[in-house]
């Protein structure tokens, strides 16, 4: 069932939650955490579908956050906030409030959020678009345990993991990160197989593609060894190689499906590695509400620190410790040259 | 093996844990065992990512099949069967490792290509000669298969690589041929690869008990004699028999449930707090409990046994245990089974726990009920608390996985009445199919070697030490009572618990 209300208060709101609850006869309930979706009005549809899908697994209330565009000084003046209560079947497994805010309201949308929290329960805040440079100090971020952002989708995605880096604060993560899991499940389980010792590796995938640089700098962190970042037209990653005392392991996907592992001294083996929907990565990342330390680490490694692929040998990495953002510059370089190939 | 590898972490728990190089060998893969729960457990775990790459299923019957045949029916009991839907890469890179081996048992010949078939994969696959056979087969087969892999060396523990033993229930009917039974599978296979498949073990809500009773601090405080009554532990069917005849009669419903799921149900609810949970502080506790078990004096008052008999269940005619075809018209097989047991622990004495299962009762539920004791004193006067029951605790294994809490509450109005009401928790996970499989999991645990949730050797022992004096008893002494279709069995039952002052709860 619906209830919509138009220029509303956090209050009202919560009263409409429970008579929503009350008329659908579910009073008990049994949500495990509250997700804030940060979109604008173009992404809040397709968000809030993955999330009714992943709230199957994670039964939440969702509250999704609308900052609209008002179009005249007078519009802007002006706070207001509607809102759009969905309770029973129209919410997937749990209760979906929209919240859509005008004028001087969208500053302090904390204001709405803050009452609307489930009691005792985690608070995720995922930014569909738009992420804020640093999600811990948001205002809603504070508010979260877990900040979900998506370099994916930003402007600059590489540029964008910079920033990342700068501010991490443990409870950040990275839809770009969720999405390699399987790669890096599957490169995992490669060593498993065959004890060696990698001297270098390459990365390949689309450009503006942040998964591609947070997998090299997953790999350059946990192997110590040089990784090349290479381009190629995708879709999404391509092929991770890696160099070995075992010879060469590659992973190769060139169709975003159906993946090879080749490695010496065994057959090649197809292996399913499909791209994944929002609502399954959005899944994963409410799986765990701790601080994922892994993914910091790979952030924190620097973009710049990975070689070029056209750079070769393979420059010396420059000394741990080093500001990740020094070289804005270098990040260009692999879009730039396949941009000329 | 992880630790000397880099990538891995113990921080890093997004990783799943994915089986090694290897594969399964199924003998009696034409089978509905196989072809509804394993297959698709296979498809379910290839498509979750937790199968190895080259992961291979060879399937044994005496079909005349090709590979391609084999792979094409296990096409379609994927289609049909499996949980999570079905994507075509998935399936590419499973049947790239689909062979089918045709044979009976006692055809050594077939034996041969089977090991020549699992050689070949471990060229074209890679599976490293590690290979776990399930055995699809009823039980009588047992000796035979275990005889013929180890005649034919597919049973040899080679230095680097493991062959593991998967058995489905019934481990024997007695304690007797139980332990015959483990005698002729550990003959060829150590203990520690032989893998007893209980699936209830293997289901969320089963491990949630450990999660329930382990990781909180507000149940463990009752959790014991001095603010327990009792516990009932029901799994009840609404189907008959069906075609399964040949099996059922003779064994019965003691055997078929008590020994395995009722038991292991009573042993998490009832032992103590493991050191830790891996698979030996585990089974130790459970032994510890189970051989605390006491059987009551009187086997006569404290159990009862009983046949469906003709009735109306949901709305359907549903023929008697003794008209069904197949059954013997003087059969005395139980299918309704309920009995009282003690644990003599410091923890438990004095608490009775009484088990029931049966076919053809009113719906298919599987609960632990822990029913605690009246409050000592009420302060409000005898009108008032009329309607109130006693606080009960409810573990709803399936369906509908969750815990009830039952408790008083007052009746909004100006006179003050207290009245049971429910407080529920529904698992999370319970809301989708998106739940795995009790197979998934086990199956996963089998090629990772992880033996926490499989009962050990022991425990089946344990188990058919509680259960042998019952079924001796009824061989002895009477007949089975009957009780309709479609109902919560038979009359006796109830006053049994009536003598106690107690009733059964209506799942």
């Amino acid at each position: 069932m619906k209830i919509d209300l138009t220029e509303t208060t956090a209050s009202k709101i919560n009263k409409a939650l429970v008579e929503g609850r009350r008329a659908v006869g579910t009073p008990a309930i049994g949500m495990v955490l509250t997700l804030v979706i940060v979109t604008d009005e173009e992404n809040a549809y397709d968000a809030l579908r993955a999330a009714n899908d992943a709230s199957r697994e994670h039964p939440s209330r969702t509250l999704v956050v609308i900052k609209r565009v008002s179009r005249s000084p007078r519009d802007r003046a002006k706070a207001r906030l509607d809102a759009e209560v969905r309770v029973g079947t129209d919410a997937g497994t749990g209760e979906t409030v929209v919240l859509r805010l005008y004028g001087e309201a969208i500053d302090h949308a904390q204001s709405v959020v803050l009452p609307l929290l489930l009691p005792d329960a985690p608070v995720v805040v995922w930014w569909a678009v738009n992420a804020p440079l640093d999600p811990a100090n948001d205002p809603l971020g504070a508010l979260a345990q877990r900040r979900v952002t998506d370099a994916y989708a930003a402007e600059q995605p590489v540029e964008e993991l910079s920033g990342r880096a700068q501010t991490y604060t443990p409870g950040d993560t990275d839809l770009s990160w969720t999405r390699i899991t399987p790669w890096r499940s599957m490169l995992a389980a490669a060593l498993d197989q065959a004890p060696c010792t990698v001297t270098s590796a390459e990365v390949e995938g689309e450009e503006f593609n942040p998964s591609c640089e947070l997998l090299a700098m997953w790999l350059a962190g946990r192997l110590n060894v040089p990784v090349t970042r290479k381009v190629s037209p995708g879709p999404g990653l391509t092929a991770v190689r890696m160099e070995s005392s075992g010879g060469t392991i590659v992973l190769d996907r060139p169709d975003g499906s159906l993946a090879t592992l080749s490695m010496r001294g065994q057959p090649d083996r197809a292996v399913a590695l499909k791209r994944r929907e929002t609502s399954e990565l959005l899944a994963e990342e409410l799986r765990r509400l701790d601080p994922d330390d892994i993914y910091a680490a790979a952030l924190k490694y620097g973009v710049d620190r990975l070689a070029d692929t056209d750079a070769q040998p393979a420059p010396q990495a420059p000394a741990a410790g080093e500001d990740a953002a020094a070289k804005p510059a270098a990040k260009k370089a692999p879009g730039k040259k396949a941009a000329a190939k | 093996m992880s630790s000397s590898n880099p990538l891995r972490d113990a921080l890093d728990r997004r990783l799943p844990r994915i089986a090694g190089p290897s594969g399964l060998v199924i003998f009696g893969v034409t089978g509905d065992l196989s072809r509804k729960k394993l297959m698709p457990a296979v498809y379910d775990l290839a498509n979750r990512g937790l199968l190895p790459p080259g992961f291979s299923l060879v399937g044994f019957a005496r079909r005349e099949w090709e590979h391609e045949d084999f792979a094409q029916e296990v096409y379609e009991a994927v289609k049909e069967h499996a949980r999570t839907p079905f994507r075509e890469e998935v399936w590419q890179q499973l049947v790239q490792g689909c062979r089918f081996v045709q044979g009976n048992f006692d055809d050594d010949e077939a034996f041969e290509t089977l090991k020549t078939t699992i050689e070949e994969l471990d060229k074209a696959q890679g599976t490293g000669g590690n290979f776990a056979f399930y055995l699809s087969v009823p039980p009588k087969f047992f000796p035979k298969v275990v005889q013929q892999l180890k005649k034919h060396g597919l049973a040899e523990q080679k230095a680097d690589s493991w062959r593991r033993a998967v058995i489905e229930k019934p481990f024997g009917h007695n304690l007797e041929s139980a332990q015959e039974l483990n005698k002729v599978v550990h003959e060829v296979f150590p203990t520690n690869e032989v893998f007893r498949i209980d699936h209830y073990l293997g289901k969320e809500t089963v491990q949630n008990i450990l999660a329930l009773r382990f990781a909180n601090t507000m149940f463990e405080p009752l959790w014991n004699r001095s603010y327990v009554d009792h516990v009932q532990i029901t799994m009840a069917e609404d189907i008959g028999i069906g075609g399964r005849a040949g099996y059922y009669d003779g064994i019965g419903a003691a055997r078929d449930v008590i020994q395995n799921h009722l038991l292991q149900l009573l042993a998490l609810t009832a032992m103590e707090e493991p050191a830790s949970f891996d698979a030996d502080a585990l089974v130790a506790e459970k032994t510890k409990v189970l051989g605390a078990v006491r059987l009551p004096k009187d086997l006569g008052k404290e159990t009862v046994r009983a046949q469906y008999a003709e009735g109306w269940q949901g709305g359907e005619k549903a023929v008697g245990y003794l008209q069904e075809d197949g059954i013997d018209p003087k059969s005395k097989t139980d299918t309704y089974a309920a009995i009282k047991l003690s644990i003599d622990n410091r923890r438990w004495a004095g608490v009775p726990f009484y088990l029931r299962t049966g076919k053809r009762l009113g719906r298919r539920v599987t609960e632990i009920a822990v029913v605690f004791k009246r409050a000592p004193h009420s302060p409000f006067d005898h009108t008032a608390t009329e309607e109130l029951g006693q606080n009960a605790l409810v573990i709803r294994v399936q369906p509908d996985e969750g815990v009830t809490v039952r408790f008083g509450s007052k009746v909004p109005g100006t006179s003050m009445e207290v009245r049971d009401v429910s407080m529920d928790f529904a698992y999370g996970e319970s809301f989708t199919e998106s739940s795995p499989e009790a197979y998934e999991r086990l199956i996963l645990d089998v090629l990772l070697g992880d033996a926490n949730l499989f009962p050990r050797l022991e425990e089946v022992e344990q188990s058919w030490r509680i259960l042998d004096p019952i079924e001796e008893y009824w061989d002895r002494h009477g007949k089975p009572a009957q009780y309709p279709a479609g109902t919560w069995g038979p009359a006796e039952a109830d006053e049994m618990l009536a003598r106690d002052g107690r009733s059964w709860r209506r799942p």
